[in-house]
């Protein structure tokens, strides 16, 4: 008997399953809310009810960009954690989602209207993620060496510095156009339309399509740098793809969403304990493990209270940071 | 005048950030030869390996795999032709053994990326020659250090190598699992004439294993040659700056016996 290894079936068969998932989640997310619905008014056009107007302008939209956004979170978290060599890398926690909102609001505030929304915000989101990834790797790095914790520790500090921006930030400006700073620091899924989930779901797919191009890449990568040149990857040009992917992913979405933490650091790390660590596999699995994940955290967050919604960053951040904890003893433990 | 050696540094220099690490090496290795590398710390040893890897680019000179310049070959390439087992395995993410052994293909791979039976078949190879073929559904960080280098040598055969370079691996392993290693390499060499470089710290186990020696000391060359001749009491005071004893024992190996001060 052969060895265990990828084949073209495996693949097939475990995103077969994730994408029926995920489908049957989106549909039971879809039937969940506070306001009941009639099913039968609701998928019948002709009626033009409130139902169909609840379903298919609110909810279905809603769910939809919940699993973009968590997709291309756990997927950009799932590919920096290879990359930084590091299993506690998460975009949050690095602090490439707190830059991207940054830029994003500074788009914003200088740029209100013209196709604010699908392209202008986004692509300052896209630019400050880059930068934020370039200035916390760059800042952890001392000597030539990457530490794992340093750089985990730069990220807190990248984090709290571009959140006191935004403070300040929102107390000269009136930001009225968003929904205020929270909006941006808690992460919410609401007000989303199909025209945003549709440019989203392009940004998103073409940065995980890249890294899925560099799969293997990034298994080699995982194993340092010096082994990934003996193994004949070409580093610099890997790393550059891949933190470029990453920030269009992060860019994209928190443009949209906001700051919503943690995705990146749980997704991938279940996905990794179901399936294993081949990234040709890890990094699509991680995708729709990150939507079917971010869909299920939005319908608590939109039901948990009944009438009233609790940022779905919030619910993220709830379950997220009791497991970093339990990650990051477990890896002290581990590394000693 | 042609070539015959399969690797070849011609007057290599490597510098970093204005410090020589190597300077004017010149070294020859045929196909089918072990070679070891010895000398103090921050003699450029792994400097050296990495230049004959051709993970680093020298500053000056070439080196030549069959006699063509190792910077005119495409990397993945360069990475079915020489491999390299390093002195530390570390491991952020736990890999099953076989999954760490298959990410030795990744020059091979093409398309999609996907093994194709060949590829399975290699690395099933390397694993049984390393003999790790039991522990293939084992995850990494559960083996002990003998076993994981051992995996790490069959990743390296799974690149199908010509030249197999060895960074100090036995540094982290207790006695009985660095014979191990070497007992392996050394079979490797005779069954199927794999060239072979070895960064090595003890001398003795140099000389035992290696019909080759050379040393290096400031970067430089200090002497190349059989272990009769280079591991002696004067070249090793001349180059690791140490007291020695050497005697030779039944079976013609230098054997290295330091000359504490306190005794």
């Amino acid at each position: 008997m052969a060895i265990a290894h990828l084949t073209g079936r495996r693949l097939a068969r475990v995103h077969g399953l994730l994408a029926l998932a995920l489908a049957a989640t989106i549909v039971a997310a879809a039937t969940i809310g506070p306001v009941h619905l009639d099913w039968r008014r609701a998928l019948d056009p002709s009626l033009g009810s409130a139902d169909a107007v609840i379903l298919f302008r609110t909810r279905v939209p809603r769910v939809l960009l919940a699993a973009v956004v968590g997709g291309a979170l756990a997927t950009a978290g799932a590919a920096l954690q290879a990359l930084l060599r590091n299993p506690l890398a998460d975009p949050h926690l690095l602090g490439v989602s707190s830059g991207a909102a940054l830029a994003g609001v500074c788009a914003i505030v200088l740029q209100p209207v013209f196709l604010g929304r699908t392209v202008v915000v986004p692509a300052a989101a896209f630019g400050g993620a880059l930068a934020s990834m370039a200035i916390v790797v760059g800042a952890s790095r001392v000597g030539g060496r990457l530490d794992s914790y340093t750089l985990l520790l730069v990220g807190v500090i990248y984090n709290a510095f571009a959140g006191a921006l935004l403070m300040f930030i929102n107390s000269v400006v009136d930001f009225y156009q968003a929904h205020g700073v929270l909006f941006w620091l808690m992460g919410s899924l609401s007000g989303g339309d199909y025209s945003v989930v549709a440019a989203l779901a392009l940004y998103t797919l073409v940065g995980l399509g890249a890294l899925v191009v560099r799969a293997r890449d990034l298994d080699c990568l995982s194993l340092g740098d010096d082994r990934a040149a003996e193994l004949g990857v070409d580093v610099e040009r890997a790393r550059l793809v891949v933190f470029v992917a990453a920030s269009l992913l992060v860019g994209a979405v928190v443009s949209v969403s906001g700051m919503i933490g943690f995705v990146g650091l749980i997704v991938p790390h279940l996905v990794r304990m179901l399936i294993g660590g081949d990234h040709r596999l890890l990094l699509p699995a991680s995708y729709l493990g990150g939507a079917i994940f971010l869909v299920c955290a939005d319908t608590i967050a939109r039901t948990a209270l009944g009438g009233s919604e609790i940022p779905v960053g919030v619910v993220t951040a709830l379950c997220g940071a009791p497991f970093f904890t339990y990650l990051l003893r477990r890896e002290r433990r581990r590394t000693g | 005048m042609t070539t015959t050696a399969l690797l070849e540094a011609e007057h290599v220099s490597f510098a970093y950030g204005g410090r020589r690490a190597i300077a004017d090496v010149a070294l020859a290795v045929d196909e089918g030869e072990m070679l070891a590398i010895a000398g103090p710390n921050g003699s450029g040893k792994s400097t050296l390996l990495g230049l004959l890897a051709g993970t680093r680019r020298p500053s000056a000179g070439s080196v030549r795999l069959g006699g063509r310049n190792l910077r005119d070959y495409d990397r993945r390439a360069l990475a079915r032709a020489i491999a390299v087992v390093p002195q530390e395995t570390g491991i952020a993410f736990p890999y099953r053994v076989a999954e760490m052994v298959l990410i030795g293909r990744a020059p091979h791979l093409h398309g999609i990326g996907l093994e194709r039976p060949h590829d399975v078949a290699a690395a099933e190879r390397a694993m049984e020659r390393t003999g790790v073929l039991a522990l293939a559904d084992r995850p990494l960080t559960e083996l002990s250090g003998g076993e994981r280098q051992r995996v790490i040598v069959a990743r390296a055969l799974a690149q199908e190598p010509r030249v197999l370079l060895l960074d100090e691996p036995t540094t982290f392993l207790d006695l009985r699992h660095a014979i191990e290693i070497l007992d392996l390499v050394v079979d490797l060499n005779r069954r199927e004439r794999l060239t072979v470089v070895a960064v090595l710290h003890d001398l003795t186990v140099a000389a035992m294993y290696f019909p080759r020696l050379v040393f290096l000391r400031d970067g430089r060359l200090a002497v190349d040659g059989a272990p009769a001749t280079v591991v002696t009491e004067a070249v090793i005071r001349d180059v690791f700056d140490v007291d020695v004893e050497v005697r030779t024992s039944a079976d013609g190996v230098p054997t290295v016996r330091p000359r504490g001060r306190s005794r």
